[in-house]
């Protein structure tokens, strides 16, 4: 099923007798659902650019490389800067604004501007019982009933397929400079990844390698700014060791490349970051990196290994990203009751995605 | 405005609920003296009152969840508040209410530097969570302009922004985790110290939800470190047009000010007869504030003083210092307070697309005539949220309804411009009847299901936010 038009979605949502698989570019395949394959592909276009209101609407259907492409003509970007799961997942095809939303994906930014959902402004969908719905809008400030924009942005389509998403941009920056530790142990480079993200520099992504000992601080903004705060951060650092200005690859970080092709299940773990090397030694891993200034652990993981029941004790979730077993961390009962209840409400004949979440 | 029958057979049980509450709680954390019990007859909007049957003041998360047990048990409706600053009256209470305070509950509970949050109870003012903060070189970023009074809880309820959201966002955007008691008394903790959700983002859906899904007792939130420094200039611009025109130049221009801030004629006169902050005479005025290390405001500003400078502004002035920064600053932030000297005022809250701006500006100014009232417009002009102030005299009979008549008409505009009708104050009752000018049937319906999953008997703040008709079939079930 490929519908070109909401209406023509919602008709197609009513009259189906059974589960469906909602599929954007199909680039993160998650868990394993079952049904009717049901695509986005064809409710697809950008509806507004409004750069001087930093705002941009777009149809679920929408490759993220268009809306790349168009907002860089104006010299702005989505912020989040939403990882492109391609090469860790073995996929081609192209991702989509809808997945982009449906799964909140985000990128090494986050630590910085806010995640995929707090870019956001609103959103259409169709439920599950065929029901047209908006929510939010194409402003900013808006907090006009309830948030059901935070609600479906990783919602995975369970709760209702998104046709039309809207976004807060950023301008673009005129300079990026990265630097970098070495040698430090993970522990030692949590807590430099900490110092720099507690100063007033507006470090824009804090990533930790083990397997190359590496630690990286981006600064982004106006070139004069830009180096005034690299000569600042090397200054605040400086216990930590010297800081050398290399070109930071910093897409291979969002797109965890180091994984990719290597035999193993694919865990992303959020945790606080104080947390983070203790539980990295103990999930048994075969590789792990670090983002958001630890608070993301991307661990490498032998087949079938049980992250979870090492997590017994520390805060935080575990995902399975790439891998057969429960993708999506067990929540509480009284918390599980609250999201079945949700997902009742909003599908209520089960057909969504079906399983995907729990 | 209209409110829903108090129910009778709660009222009439008063001795036997209020004998429930004082078993589960201190003697004086129970209200319910007919004159105690008005000290929580209104909130912000003044303009309607209603003593609660009682009130409760619980001291922390047990004994929240102790009250709410009894009055879910008891079919008992309940209002949350916060410190009773919402200006949609969020916190006014029904006859038939239990109002649950969250006043005492206002400590510190942990502060973590290194993973950048702090936790407190949510009975905790704005601009004190900050204060915990400050010496360690941090800060607490939403900053709705009564942070000196307003909760957490209530921020959490309504969302709240402030001045500074253009960079920083508001409070769901620096929100990482809740305690919240459900009507039924179970506790829920929801989110923490790490980052995003890992099912559904609950978090987001429980933050702007207006009390109506549970009270939230405590509250993780995200702390940042204080930028070295901040400085505004001020611009003066003979017509709206323009002054929309160089805020639309200066985002284009990749400058994220942190505020930017606009009045029109109307404030300006009011303001300066007031404060006397030495502001020009003019249609538009902007302050423009941005952060850094001096070197770094000094480049930014520059860049802005040219845009600025291209418009022809009738003036132009830029914070040499932070005494220069204060009285650049003490016009907006007496604006409210001067617009009180002159009458009554109700101060509007929609939002409309920045692009709207001009056609918006002279559309009020024209229905100004058509009702008769004089209204000012303090504007965060960045994000588009509009602050319409509303001069009406409230001992004058029928001004009050000729004002809400016009603030409807008001925000009607910005939804028809495709804004919103509240940017950062919430719907509470002030709004509740316009929701369908921006929604539809299906669209509110979406909203009510997830009231259903949280609070299936409709007890929590329930004559709030949606329009009475639409809520009616779940509140009398």
């Amino acid at each position: 099923m490929t519908p070109t038009s909401e209406l023509e979605l919602s008709d197609m949502i009513k009259a189906a007798n059974g589960p469906l698989r909602i599929v954007g570019g199909g680039t993160r395949p998650i868990g394993h659902v079952m049904g009717e394959v049901l695509s986005t592909a064809a409710l697809s276009g950008i509806t507004l650019h409004e750069p001087g209101a930093l705002t941009l609407v777009a149809r679920a259907g929408t490759p993220v490389a268009d809306i790349e492409a168009t907002l860089a003509t104006q010299n702005q970007r989505l912020a989040f800067d939403p990882m492109d799961h391609r090469a860790l997942m073995g996929t081609s095809g192209q991702p989509t604004i809808g997945g982009v939303v449906a799964a909140n994906i985000s990128g090494p930014r986050r630590i910085s501007v806010g995640a995929c959902r707090d870019f956001l402004l609103g959103v259409r969908f169709v439920d599950g019982a065929g029901n047209i719905v908006k929510n939010g809008g194409r402003v900013m400030k808006n907090v006009t009933g309830y948030d059901l924009v935070k609600l479906m942005a990783g919602a995975y389509g369970t709760l209702g397929v998104l046709t039309e998403v809207s976004f807060k941009v950023l301008p673009a920056v005129e300079a990026e400079t990265t630097l970098t530790l070495s040698g430090l142990d993970d522990t030692t480079a949590i807590q430099a990844m900490s110092a720099a993200l507690g100063s007033p520099f507006e470090v824009t992504g804090v990533a930790h390698d083990p397997a190359q000992s590496l630690t990286h601080f981006r600064l982004e903004g106006f070139a004069a700014s830009v180096a005034y705060r690299a000569d600042a951060l090397s200054k605040l650092l400086a216990p930590f060791g010297t800081m050398q200005d290399i070109a930071g690859d910093w897409s291979a970080i969002r797109d965890v490349t180091a994984f990719a092709g290597k035999t193993g299940d694919v865990w992303r773990i959020s945790v606080k970051p104080s947390d983070a090397a203790a539980l990295a030694a103990k999930i048994g891993a075969d590789a792990v990196q670090y983002d958001w200034g630890g608070g993301l652990i991307w661990a490498l993981c032998p087949v079938g290994t049980d992250v979870r029941t090492a997590m017994i004790g520390t805060a935080g979730y575990a995902t399975l990203i790439r891998g057969t077993g429960q993708t999506f961390h067990p929540e509480p009962a009284p918390l599980a009751a609250i999201s079945t209840g949700l997902r009742a409400k909003f599908d209520p004949r089960g057909i969504l995605n079906t399983g995907i979440m729990g | 405005m209209q409110m829903p029958i108090p129910d009778a057979s709660v009222i009439e049980r008063k001795d036997q609920i209020v004998a429930r509450l004082l078993a589960v709680l201190p003697k004086d954390a129970v209200i319910a003296d007919v004159v105690e019990t008005r000290a929580y007859e209104c909130d912000g909007l003044t303009a309607y009152r209603c003593p609660p049957m009682c009130a409760v003041l619980p001291s922390n998360t047990d004994e929240v969840a102790a009250v709410l047990k009894i009055c879910h048990e008891l079919g008992v409706p309940v209002v949350p508040r916060g410190s009773g600053t919402s200006l949609a009256g969020g916190a006014l209470p029904t006859a038939d209410s239990v109002i649950l305070g969250v006043a005492k509950m206002n400590g510190v509970i942990e502060t973590n530097y290194d993973d950048r949050y702090i936790r407190v109870q949510t009975g905790r003012t704005n601009l004190s969570v900050t204060g915990a903060v400050e010496a360690n070189g941090f800060f607490y970023a939403p900053d709705p302009s009564s942070q000196l009074a307003c909760a957490i809880a209530g921020n959490i309820a309504m969302n709240s922004g402030g001045a500074h959201c253009l960079k920083y966002g508001v409070t769901t955007n620096n929100l990482m985790g809740v305690t919240m008691v459900m009507m039924d008394g179970t506790v829920v903790d929801i989110g923490g110290a790490h980052m995003d959700a890992g099912g559904l983002d609950l978090l987001g859906v429980i933050c702007g939800s207006e009390g109506q899904l549970g009270v939230v007792t405590e509250a993780t939130l995200r702390i940042l470190p204080k930028p070295e420094g901040a400085r505004p200039v001020l611009m003066g611009y003979d017509s709206s047009e323009v002054a929309g025109q160089v805020v639309t130049d200066i985002i284009k221009a990749g400058v994220l000010p942190v505020a930017i801030e606009f009045m029109d004629r109307p404030c300006i006169e009011a303001t300066e007869n007031f404060a006397h902050a030495g502001y020009p005479m003019c249609e538009a005025l902007l302050i423009v504030e941005v952060e850094g290390s001096d070197a770094e405001i000094d480049a930014q500003l520059a860049l802005i003083m040219k845009i600025a400078a291209k418009h022809n502004p009738v003036e132009l002035r830029e914070a040499k210092d932070a005494d220069e920064a204060g009285r650049i600053w003490l016009g907006r932030k007496s604006a409210f307070g001067a617009m009180g000297q002159i009458n009554d005022y109700m101060c509007l809250d929609g939002t409309i697309p920045v692009s709207e701006l001009p056609y918006v500006l002279r559309r009020i100014s024209e229905m100004s005539k058509e009702f008769g009232l004089d209204v000012g417009n303090v504007f965060h002009a960045g994000d588009g949220n509009m602050h319409p102030l509303i001069l009406f005299d409230a001992n004058k009979e029928g001004d009050l309804e000729l004002c809400e008549e016009f603030g409807a008409e008001i925000l009607k505009l910005c939804v028809e411009v495709g804004g919103c009708l509240t940017g950062e104050h919430g719907v509470g009752i002030e709004k509740r009847d316009l929701m369908h000018v921006q929604f539809s049937a299906a669209d509110l319906e979406a909203q009510m299901a997830v009231k259903d999953v949280f609070d299936p008997k409709w007890l929590l703040n329930a004559a709030k936010v949606f329009p009475l008709d639409a809520s009616e079939p779940r509140r009398v079930a």
